[in-house]
């Protein structure tokens, strides 16, 4: 809780209920309340249930402040959220932590040119080789459309150096290799008990059942290679700065 | 043979078969058919199938050779998205299941088609902590028992739906954290329920009710009061707010007429620091007098746990060779990751054996007391335990096959947790964890998300283990940790389901699988199976619907 103290030094932009507008202290209270209630099924990053990202702002079933409030304090009947005995006010400090999250899992501190960035990017980086932007680019690799919005510039800037270093889960590359012999890797999309589902570099959707195949490995690294020596700082910093500003279509 | 003798001679047995089952078989479900309710296979009349807990069923139609050609006979589509729990009864032909939260059904078990369905609508102060969900129901006479989410008990006439009582014992409010969640277990005349809620610091107890009236008969306190034995071990007024809670069916023994009950975690669950002590009875099995509630033994598996690793698991009840002699015991697979052997006359401690991956405990001193390893306390920065939060196993049924003598563990394996501690005041009604699990969890997943877990951070299991050395015998593998309950029959098919939403049969003596079919929908509750007009079926809960099954039959 002390790092969140000494990070919360901003203003909670557009966060106020009735009379009382939200400070610091009201998102520390927020996240000692959040760790104590959610935490144990969300996550202390509010990351830990499938298709949702309470740190980054991505909900399911709610688009606005109070609506996240209502859902704390009342549930969602068929998802396992159980309502909770709070205040509104209460409620609302764990909001104003979620916001805490959101703006520091975007922390922009890039501060190259993000024109000059998208040169290199789509130029000499060949990272649309792999990557999707705003319908541009393969498939085969993470879509970078809302990279912006949910990571971090020095995340950004270690994953192009180092890209073993951390690998979402959603982003593992697997090989399989069927009882005929053919082998196909690609980047994992699922798999259960019986199959695999997997896209592969020529972007083609692709089911295997398990017991077809000789060979079902997650790759121990990642397919896409460093940058270290092939960019020089101002051209990693203008990429990591333009890779800052996708923040999605809308 | 003319066609009209055939249809007289068809008549006469009819007939003689109806005064026959007339004559052995009660309309009604009398204490003694639950008793006895091996004897009648068709029927599934207790949570767990009989007092014993094994769901074992002597059913043996479908086999290892036919099991592939079972087809979907019918489907329940239940008008609830909560998680189905509910084992449903089957009792002459009709089945009675819980669509969640609290909505009783009856079917017919042939044919799926709709008797009456009661509706309930729980108090909006009820706020169960893991899913406003139901696991079933237990059944005397005409007259079915269910525990609500709000606390309340209920009597509901099995032929009508119609409420014949509706009760909730004193000091249990919903408003307080207290809930029912599991299928009521009936002894004699007496319907027996232990409270869930060990999330908002509540203060547990298992009570009687007396099966006419919903009068309350006995009361066990899972968190001892002032003056009673056990008490002690709640340093200060921690005792108020132990938790200890109930949410899994407990089993029978007629001989010594125990019932046996697993207790959940103490509160708050991550933090022992407000508690000091063993905090009995948490994370316990309690055997209690079945007339009277008077405990008669207990035994801890995890004293002053600070994991999470409620003891809410089935007891099942075995009777097995034992160092050279037929002993009646108990086995337990618990979340804390060990297999137990206990004398069940005496709560003696005869064996504990990791069934997974552990590293908080390192063995067992001589009475059975677990040795803790140090510097396992949860901590501010975080302290990694395996297994993880959820356990090695959990409320989900296991099976016991005494033709195999194999325990069948729905299992997480290798799973782990970082466990932070925190500060937290007491607010009744509020959660009362004083920390909580924090990543690596191991697998989260499921429910038609994408997975993409590897099984080195843990995956879901049928493990089989040989019941009296708790070896492992056989593996049936997940990528996602299971939700499912497990059932096997005198044929060594074994029924379960997983997460990424399939059911499926293995071999119970080889774990080779024998069928599947994709469902869509995680499995959350456990298989059962039944006759009708002599049929067998299988009837398992995925996503939010029964699905029963039977052998195709030939045109």
């Amino acid at each position: 809780m002390r790092d969140v103290i000494i990070g919360l030094f901003f203003i909670l932009p557009g966060l106020a209920f009735a009379q009382h507008e939200f400070d610091a202290h009201d998102a520390v209270a927020g996240g000692q309340r959040f760790m104590n209630t959610c935490a144990s099924c969300h996550g202390p990053d509010g990351n830990q249930v499938p298709g949702i990202d309470l740190g980054h702002g991505k909900f399911l079933h709610a688009t606005t402040d109070a609506e996240v409030v209502q859902i704390i304090l009342n549930g969602i009947s068929g998802a396992g959220m159980p309502a909770n005995k709070m205040t509104e006010l209460q409620a609302y400090t764990i909001v104003a932590y979620l916001h805490y999250l959101a703006e520091s899992a975007s922390k922009n501190t890039a501060t190259g040119d993000p024109a000059r960035g998208k040169t290199v990017f789509e130029g000499k980086g060949g990272c649309l080789r792999c990557h999707r932007v705003m319908g541009q680019g393969s498939r085969l690799g993470p879509d970078l459309s809302e990279i912006g919005s949910v990571r971090r510039s020095v995340d950004l800037e270690k994953s192009i150096m180092d890209p073993d270093a951390e690998v979402a889960p959603s982003n593992r590359f697997v090989r399989v290799v069927t009882k005929a012999g053919v082998t196909v890797t690609g980047r994992l999309l699922n798999h259960d008990t019986f199959g695999v589902e997997l896209i592969d570099a020529q972007e083609n959707l692709r089911s295997f059942e398990k017991s077809d195949l000789r060979e079902f490995t997650f790759l121990e690294h990642s397919p896409m290679p460093s940058f270290r020596g092939k960019l020089t700082d101002t051209e990693l910093s203008d990429v990591v700065t333009y890779l800052t500003t996708l923040k999605g279509a809308n | 043979m003319g066609i009209t003798t055939m249809r007289l001679t068809r008549l006469r047995t009819s007939a003689l078969l109806f005064v026959l089952l007339a004559g052995s078989l009660p309309a009604q479900v009398t204490y003694e058919r639950l008793l006895h309710a091996a004897e009648e296979p068709q029927n599934w009349l207790i949570y767990s199938g009989t007092y014993l807990s094994q769901r074992y069923s002597t059913l043996a139609q479908i086999t290892p050779a036919n099991v592939k050609n079972l087809e979907l006979q019918w489907m329940f589509q239940a008008r609830s998205l909560e998680k189905f729990e509910a084992t449903p009864l089957v009792v002459n032909g009709i089945m009675y299941t819980v669509q969640a939260p609290n909505d009783v059904v009856a079917l017919d078990a042939a044919t799926g088609r709709v008797f009456w369905m009661y509706r309930y609508t729980p108090s909006s102060d009820a706020r169960p902590c893991c899913g406003r969900v139901n696991r079933g129901l237990a059944i005397l006479g005409d007259t079915l028992f269910m525990g609500t989410i709000d606390a309340h008990l209920l009597a509901i006439d099995a032929k009508s739906g119609q409420v014949l009582w509706n009760v909730q014992p004193a000091g249990a409010t919903a408003a307080s954290g207290y809930a029912y969640a599991h299928a009521p277990l009936v002894i004699k005349d007496k319907v027996i329920m232990g409270v869930a809620g060990g999330e908002y610091g509540i203060r547990g107890f298992i009570a009687a009710f007396d099966a006419k009236t919903g009068k309350e008969v006995w009361r066990f306190n899972t968190v001892p009061h002032p003056g009673e034995p056990g008490n002690e071990t709640w340093g200060g007024n921690s005792w108020q707010q132990g938790g200890a809670s109930v949410w899994v069916t407990g089993s029978y023994d007629s001989d010594t007429n125990q019932t046996y009950w697993g207790i959940g975690n103490p509160g708050p669950d991550w933090n022992g620091d407000p508690r000091p002590g063993d905090n009995l009875y948490s994370c316990s099995v309690v055997a209690l007098d079945a007339d009277t509630g008077k405990l008669k033994w207990h035994y801890q598996f995890s004293p002053h746990n600070e994991y999470d690793y409620d003891s809410v698991q089935i007891p099942v009840l075995v009777e097995m060779e034992w160092q050279g002699r037929p002993r009646k015991l108990m086995i337990w697979a618990n979340r804390n990751g060990f297999y137990y052997v206990i004398d069940r006359a005496t709560g003696q401690f005869l064996m504990g054996k990791p069934f997974v991956q552990v590293n908080w405990a390192n063995g067992f001193d001589e009475k059975g007391r677990p040795m803790p390893v140090p510097g396992k306390a949860p901590s501010k920065e975080g302290t990694l335990i395996m297994p993880g939060n959820q356990g090695g196993t959990n409320y989900y049924s296991p099976s016991y096959s005494p033709r195999t003598g194999l325990f069948y563990i729905p299992t997480w394996e290798n799973t782990s947790s970082l466990y932070v501690k925190a500060e937290q005041e007491f607010t009744e009604g509020e959660q009362f964890g004083g920390g909580g699990p924090r990543g690596p969890v191991g697998p989260i997943g499921g429910r038609g998300t994408p997975y993409f877990g590897e099984e080195s951070e843990g995956f879901g299991a049928v493990r089989a283990l040989d019941a009296k050395t708790g070896e492992k015998k056989w593996d049936f593998k997940m990528p996602q940790v299971t939700e499912a309950g497990i059932l096997t029959t005198a044929s060594d098919v074994l029924f379960s389901g997983s997460r990424d939403g399939y059911v499926f049969a293995l071999d119970a003596r080889s774990g080779e699988l024998l069928w599947r079919q994709t469902v869509g929908g995680p499995v959350q509750s456990t298989p059962i199976t039944y006759t009708v007009g002599g049929r067998q079926y299988v009837s398992i809960n995925a996503g939010n619907t029964t699905l029963v099954y039977a052998l195709r039959q030939s045109q």
